[in-house]
């Protein structure tokens, strides 16, 4: 049984359709890039599938079961950018909160949930920083702040909204992995990505997205020039860097 | 000790819980970015007041209360509304619907004061605030409110941290966002209400507001941000209220002025993210720097 299948997703904002009939089933244990220009639905798709926004039609399967009933099989690292980082609270602190869907209401957080915690900072090369204000990190840090919450929700699958954006080499580095580290523990990633340099070397699956799925599969046979040019409309004119230089 | 003494002594008390109350959940209205939601639901209850004091014929707190929460909602109704149906942004729909309700309130309580004997009526005192004129079931009304309030705030302060923090992945986690969210807001509207009296129409958001900024300036923690605020607010109310009573002046101006006292304080002199710790650490930076730049350049000379 495959963990994540979409079924015929179609989402509208204000009358104007955003995706359209998206369809797409994930096997486990793969990492999957979602690739399209800007305002093809990439973010949209994610936040849909989480219910963040209204479906006008489709389902989404967690592992056999609708979405609703499988919530906390889910992990997502929204992009950095949506929260205020000047916000009261430390390293720790953020990480913390990927405990609270298992700490449950009005209780605190117990010392193997800090535990946890601790683990999955020392993960990302966090654990120095624990007790930083979370203003003070660097954004590639905030990055793995949010990277290090995910994990604490020990999830089976995950969604990233762009984490590659705006981060440093060691940054990207530990994210890399990260995921295939998670990888090898038999979960499932949908990573939004915008780099098409580094799909071939970082994803197994890709989801080609304008609005509709232009290609779905492995990346081997589907990441190609001519689903690539159709996803971005013609506008890539470069596509690797033996063309640029070539 | 004589019975004055005694009432005098509840009317600190329950400013000071008001304060307390006000400062800690005017903390998350300040992170969430909607300091000006209290505002709005300040000015919008003035209409609600006047109705339920021409309807029920003199001053009675808890219909007022009812009456300032139901034009409260009605303007947050009528907020949303702008928002979604037209192009005008939230903070300009917040703009126009506070300034039409606190016209209409405005021109009700002219009316009342000319036509309804309304100089005895003490409702006057809701535009800014008289803290003297509680009196006893006013006090339980506030008490209860204010303690209540501040026990929902330790109940749900996990809760409350992470969605004003990440909305989005709360929501993510199953935390149940809309209805906390709507408890949150509840708990901002019923502070705003129960203050009015005290502190008044005009002045009440500042109360909810500016405890909160002067304790940013201080801490880095959440925890201590909000315990922070609640104790400025409570500070200010006593203040305030103490001043009010011996002077016969306004509450809310000089709650608002005590509480501004400890922000441009909180704001000069904070140790880390104060504006003179800020220019010292500077002026030590630069000092460094220039002793640095001069060891380099006799290096060089020699």
């Amino acid at each position: 049984m495959n963990p994540l299948v979409v079924e015929q997703m179609t989402v509208a904002y204000d009358r104007q359709l955003v995706l359209e009939n998206v369809s797409f089933s994930v096997p486990e244990g793969k990492l999957v890039g979602v690739i399209g220009p800007n305002g093809a639905g990439k973010s949209t798709l994610m936040k849909a599938m989480l219910n963040f926004i209204p479906r006008m039609h489709g389902h989404v399967f967690v592992y056999g079961q609708p979405y609703e009933k499988q919530r906390h099989l889910v992990g997502y690292v929204p992009q950095r950018n949506s929260v205020d980082w000047d916000f009261p609270t430390n390293a720790l602190d953020v990480v913390l909160m990927g405990r609270y869907g298992h700490i449950g209401l009005w209780k605190r957080p117990r010392k193997e949930d800090i535990d946890m915690a601790m683990q999955c900072l020392d993960k990302v090369g966090m654990l120095p920083y624990a007790k930083r204000q979370i203003s003070q990190l660097s954004g590639g840090q905030q990055q793995r702040v949010f990277l290090a919450r995910a994990l604490a929700q020990d999830a089976s699958i995950y969604f990233m909204d762009e984490p590659f954006v705006g981060v440093d080499a060691a940054t990207e580095k530990a994210i890399v992995q990260l995921l295939n580290e998670l990888k090898t523990r038999g979960k499932t990633v949908l990573v939004v990505h915008h780099d098409l340099q580094t799909v071939r070397d970082y994803f197994d699956y890709v989801l080609l997205l304008n609005k509709r799925v232009i290609a779905f599969g492995e990346t081997e046979s589907v990441f190609t020039y001519d689903h690539i040019q159709k996803t971005y409309g013609g506008k890539v004119t470069f596509l690797s860097s033996t063309h640029i230089v070539g | 000790m004589n019975r004055m003494d005694i009432n005098v002594q509840w009317v600190f008390t329950s400013t000071a819980l008001l304060g307390l109350a006000s400062g800690m959940i005017g903390t998350f209205a300040l992170l969430k970015k909607q300091s000006l939601i209290g505002d709005a639901m300040a000015h919008a209850a003035l209409p609600g007041i006047c109705i339920a004091f021409l309807l029920y014929g003199q001053k009675s707190l808890l219909l007022f209360l009812i009456g300032a929460t139901c034009s409260g909602y009605i303007a947050t109704i009528c907020i949303q509304f702008i928002v979604k149906h037209t192009r005008v942004k939230e903070d300009a729909a917040i703009g126009i619907v506070l300034s039409v309700f606190f016209g209409l309130g405005i021109v009700l309580l002219t009316w009342i004061n000319q036509h309804e004997g309304g100089n005895q009526s003490g409702i006057h005192d809701f535009l800014f605030g008289k803290a003297a004129s509680l009196t006893g079931s006013d006090v339980n009304v506030l008490t209860v409110t204010a303690v209540t309030v501040i026990i929902m705030i330790l109940i749900f302060f996990k809760e409350f941290k992470i969605i004003t923090f990440d909305r989005a992945f709360a929501q993510g986690i199953g935390i149940p966002v809309s209805l906390l969210n709507g408890v949150l807001m509840f708990l901002i509207v019923s502070v705003v209400v129960i203050g009015l009296q005290a502190v008044g129409v005009v002045l009440m958001s500042a109360l909810l507001i500016t405890p909160a900024l002067a304790a940013r300036y201080w801490t880095e923690k959440l925890e201590w941000m909000t315990l922070l605020a609640g104790g400025f607010g409570a500070l200010s109310g006593v203040a305030g209220a103490y001043i009010s009573l011996i002077a016969y002046a306004p509450t809310g101006p000089l709650v608002i002025i005590f509480a501004t006292v400890l922000f441009i304080f909180s704001f000069l002199f904070a140790p880390k993210r104060g504006l003179c710790s800020k220019m010292i650490r500077r002026h030590i930076e630069r000092k460094k720097l220039q002793s640095q730049q001069l060891m380099y350049k006799r290096g060089e000379q020699l």
